[in-house]
């Protein structure tokens, strides 16, 4: 109840001072409009809207969900392998050198303008955090629990299954914590760089037809949405942790 | 709970199958360094089968790298000289460990934890056994807990009852108790040396008093090497307040202080 005042509380100050901003200032309506005026292009468009966020949200669930898939089977098995650690490691810091949004127009040309190249973008944009969050995790086992394990002759993947996977549970939420932040920035991306739906598209599109208003409700509805996501992940990741360890 | 290791004989325990029946005597010979730096002289530990053989010193002497090096952790150790156990069969799998921090898994409850080790090998898991443990380490009422719910006395209960789930012949102790509050120490120090009896047991302290009550066999080790002491006659375990328990211990922490 406090939390959902404390909110409420929150938004009606950025509100209030927005409003100010544009009353003071003086700012034209294709500047900054004022919040009055982005609702009501929030309200005249809903359906517009919803459709458009649903279009980038499936991108970011999608790219959400196959990046901690692969980042995660990557973090396994480079901490299960000291080849794939040699040979793995080192292109993976190499591709981080690589600014991921540089692929977006390759991605386009490769994989056309629907949801693919954005789920992709997504993925490679969080690939890397939950791979290097969880690879640490796996890489942090208490001594102890690792000198046990080999007192009583447990197969290596045992251990890893038994030990080491539980044992960086935590470090792999914090990874997917930043990857519920992280997702939306590849999917918006991805959705500049050329797509017919989504709302960057809807943004970019408003943009270019001076329909100011409509842009920023996309821009407010895109930053609500990636708001509810990361609250969502992270709720969903202290309670998995909290019912591992009590 | 003073019972003698008579007595304690005598009531059917798990874990004393015919692997126990066999529990060999080890000796230790050798050096060690880690990294370069020198951590003790050749020494000649004996630790005799079936019997608790104590090992005394203050911190840093090394008495955790005899132990280490026992238990096959010693990777890290330059060891020179040897082990051997007194029927000439290897080490492994016949050994389990008991350390001070009870590494028990946050994230599994007491029985999983007490049946980790078939768990770790892919073995099937003797459920029977392991409930029966549990109900002879006290915990029945605590099976389905997980140790953050548990005190440090019934977490270092479910260790014990894992290490004896192990089945193995031989016992390493590396300060399982030192954490402990001196009643529940006292308990578990009972509890144990019921528990492991017939096994070959190396127990690491550093309190004289443990080792007075313990030992069968009992090593002080200091900066000058390992020094043999005469236990007190009576049987383990022994009451910690009878004289010759006492003077034993004084003996011992006279020993621990005199050498540098």
């Amino acid at each position: 109840m406090m939390r959902a005042l404390r909110i409420i509380g929150v938004t009606m100050l950025i509100l209030s001072l927005w409003h100010l901003l544009v009353v003071l200032t003086g700012l034209p309506a294709f500047i900054l409009p004022s919040p009055a005026r982005v609702g009501m292009a929030l309200a005249g468009n809903l359906v517009l809207i919803a459709h458009h966020a649903s279009v980038t949200m499936a991108e970011v669930m999608i790219g959400l969900l196959l990046g901690a898939v692969l980042g995660v089977m990557t973090a396994i098995s480079l901490a299960q392998s000291p080849i794939a650690r040699v040979v793995v490691r080192p292109m993976m810091v190499l591709s981080q050198a690589l600014p991921v949004f540089a692929l977006a127009p390759v991605l386009t040309l490769w994989l056309g303008y629907g949801l693919w190249p954005k789920i992709i973008m997504a993925l490679l944009i969080i690939y890397f955090p939950v791979t290097s969050a969880f690879f640490d995790g796996l890489m942090q086992t208490p001594r102890g629990m690792l000198d046990q394990a080999k007192v009583m002759q447990a197969r290596p993947w045992q251990i890893m299954r038994h030990i080491r996977i539980p044992a960086a549970i935590p470090a792999l939420a914090s990874g997917l914590r930043l990857a519920a932040v992280y997702a939306p920035i590849g999917a918006i991306i991805g959705e500049w760089v050329g797509a017919s739906q989504g709302l960057g598209y809807l943004m970019l599109l408003a943009n270019g037809r001076a329909k100011i208003d409509l842009m920023f409700a996309a821009l407010i509805v895109l930053a609500v949405l990636t708001l509810l996501l990361h609250a969502s992940v992270d709720r969903l990741c202290s309670y998995v942790v909290r019912r591992q360890q009590a | 709970m003073t019972g003698s290791k008579a007595k304690s004989a005598q009531a059917p325990h798990i874990g004393q199958g015919a692997l126990i029946s066999n529990s060999p005597a080890l000796h230790f010979h050798g050096s060690a360094a880690i990294a370069g730096t020198f951590i003790f002289d050749p020494l000649d530990l004996d630790i005799a089968a079936g019997k608790w053989t104590c090992l005394l010193g203050a911190s840093g002497v090394g008495k955790t790298t005899v132990l280490r090096l026992l238990a096959g952790l010693g990777d890290h150790i330059d060891h020179v000289g040897s082990i051997k156990t007194s029927d000439g069969q290897s080490f492994a799998g016949r050994i389990s460990l008991m350390a001070q921090t009870d590494n028990l898994m946050p994230w599994l409850d007491v029985f999983d934890n007490i049946v980790i080790g078939s768990r770790l090998r892919g073995d099937a898991v003797d459920g029977d056994r392991a409930e029966k443990l549990i109900e002879q380490v006290g915990l029945t009422a605590h099976r389905h807990k997980k140790p953050n719910a548990l005190s440090g006395g019934q977490r270092q209960r479910v260790a014990l009852a894992r290490t004896l789930m192990e089945g193995r012949p031989i016992v390493l102790l590396d300060e399982p108790f030192s954490a402990l509050d001196a009643k529940i120490r006292a308990e578990m120090q009972e509890l144990a040396a019921r528990l492991f009896a017939g096994k070959t047991v190396c127990l690491i302290t550093h309190d004289p008093g443990e080792a007075a009550r313990l030992g069968d066999v009992i090593f002080v080790m200091n900066a000058t090497g390992l020094h043999s002491v005469t236990p007190p006659s009576s049987p383990v375990i022994r009451p910690y307040d009878a004289p010759d328990v006492l003077a034993c211990q004084g003996q011992l922490l006279r020993l621990l202080r005199e050498t540098p």
